[in-house]
């Protein structure tokens, strides 16, 4: 990130609109694939990975000066997974029946590309306290794509949001025909792919520059343009 | 001293991992208790929704005192009361160690379990005057992604069902994932599982019951639209557990028993009255 401004209000808000971590950097979609199936764990999962992201860049920004630079991605690693799973063993103390619903991706936050990806990036160069601000931007970001996922995803799927029923189903005797496909990963697949193309052609300046050009397949195509 | 100087590495790594180590193993030991207890009324909470007898509401570690868990040897049916805990006793982990489980042949598997536990929890529920009142059941079998993991409730007459659910599957949503749906659930109570012949007799029927049909209604239940392996998978785990491989022998030898306690209690009265109620039962 060639970003410079570091003041609070762009720190925190920037990841969220202009460089969202999913949109933009195509960070951490395994995740917003796997628990965005209905809002109630979409959000435990969002808090649990703000509260990691600002943690881990505060820790990691604390110490930045000490980091030998041969092992500094498993100082970042340690300093994550440390974070995960007190996070987890909270989770399955106080919020049981979400940690269940959220099982393995707790704990797969640790290999979140965006945790790991704003330690490295910004944390390692910026001091604590706008690190921390970063964080819970970049978390913010993240969380703003997964409630898309999920509001769409649950009202779709199951015709409820926060499991209070929205649109009546046909199975309860409603009107509401349910899409299978929305409860499935892949449709948050799909849904991402619509965003993104809808927030590029919004925003002309996130399209990403072509890396190379395609060769034409032979150069008597090549001649004819 | 450089950052990149052997002793500073070391001594960052070393510091880094001793800091780490203190802070997770201290949020673990601190949060077990907790931890331990939310598991158990997870399991009470299904036990009691299997039943039917989850009050809304209420506490579930008070409404769970009622209950009574005891062990049954699953091969003679005979109550365990001695060399396991019976407390602590955990099925799903007993099935995974081969010294507390069997293996089952391939023949007589037939909700493709492969092994299953020696022993089996069962939750008696008993009623003001110590009758039983409820029996809950484990029940586990392979439906087409996962293995369907469950409670069947049986009321005194140890043949009709008060409920039956599944705590654990991992089904396809909205298709072999109703199995949840309480208004499928609902279907199961008052069904009878076993036959005139004493072969287990309920199952799930294709293409939904007939309710005009006596036979439809005493025993079958609609399988699963669009699902059929996983409606086959709770077919064969019925047939498994209440069948001669599971827990028949337990039953049998839980209605005998009741039946004998009945006739001695009555025994001071009449004779006549006792054999009516041997007829009864």
């Amino acid at each position: 990130m060639a970003d410079t401004k570091t003041d609070a209000k762009s720190l925190l808000l920037g990841p969220v609109f202009n460089n969202n971590p999913i949109g933009l950097q195509i960070l951490g979609i395994c995740s917003a694939l796997a628990v965005t199936s209905n809002l109630k764990t979409t959000i435990t999962m969002c808090i649990a990975l703000t509260l990691v992201t600002a943690f881990s860049s505060f820790f990691v920004s604390t110490i930045r000066n000490h980091i030998p630079s041969s092992i500094r991605i498993i100082v970042q690693m340690t300093i994550i997974a440390s974070l995960v799973i007190v996070v987890d063993q909270i989770l399955k103390a106080y919020a049981y029946s979400i940690s269940k619903d959220l099982s393995v991706f707790v704990g797969l936050i640790i290999t979140n590309c965006i945790v790991m990806g704003r330690a490295e990036a910004f944390a390692m160069k910026y001091p604590p306290i706008e690190s921390f601000l970063d964080g819970i931007g970049n978390g913010l970001g993240y969380s703003a794509m997964l409630m898309t996922l999920g509001v769409i995803r649950e009202l779709t799927g199951s015709g409820k949001l926060f499991g209070f029923e929205i649109l009546p189903l046909v199975n309860d005797g409603g009107w509401y025909v349910p899409n299978g496909l929305m409860l499935l990963p892949p449709s948050a697949f799909f849904l991402i792919g619509l965003i993104i193309w809808g927030l590029r052609s919004f925003k002309k300046e996130q399209v990403e520059k072509s890396e190379f050009k395609i060769a034409p397949h032979s150069k008597l195509q090549a001649s004819h343009k | 001293m450089s950052n990149d100087s052997m002793s500073k590495t070391l001594i960052v790594a070393i510091l880094l991992c001793l800091v780490c180590s203190i802070v997770v193993s201290g949020a673990a030991v601190y949060l077990k208790p907790e931890q331990q207890k939310n598991k158990l009324l997870d399991k009470q909470k299904n036990i009691l929704l299997a039943a039917g007898m989850l009050q809304p509401g209420q506490k579930v570690a008070d409404q769970f005192k009622k209950v009574e868990k005891r062990l049954v040897n699953i091969e003679t049916g005979e109550y365990v009361s001695e060399g396991v805990d019976i407390a602590s006793y955990d099925q799903r982990k007993a099935k995974k160690d081969p010294k507390t489980s069997v293996r089952l042949d391939a023949e007589i598997d037939i909700a493709g379990l492969k092994r299953r536990a020696s022993y089996a929890e069962v939750y008696l529920v008993n009623d003001d005057q110590g009758n039983l009142k409820t029996l809950i059941l484990p029940i586990s079998g392979y439906g087409l992604w996962s293995t369907l993991y469950g409670f069947v409730a049986l009321e005194s007459d140890l043949n009709t069902v008060a409920g039956l659910a599944f705590y654990d599957h991992g089904e396809t949503p909205g298709l072999g994932g109703e199995v949840d749906n309480p208004k499928w659930k609902a279907q199961w109570p008052g069904k009878q599982i076993y036959g005139d012949d004493g072969a287990v007799k309920a199952q799930l029927k294709k293409g939904g019951i007939d309710p005009n049909n006596e036979t439809d209604k005493q025993y079958y239940v609609d399988a699963l639209s669009g699902a059929t392996l996983t409606s086959n998978g709770v077919n064969h785990l019925i047939q498994f557990w209440l069948g001669p491989n599971g827990f028949q022998p337990y039953l049998e030898k839980l209605a005998a028993n009741i039946l004998a306690e009945n006739v001695s209690q009555q025994a001071p009265e009449d004779e006549s009255e006792q054999a009516a109620a041997e007829v009864e039962m």
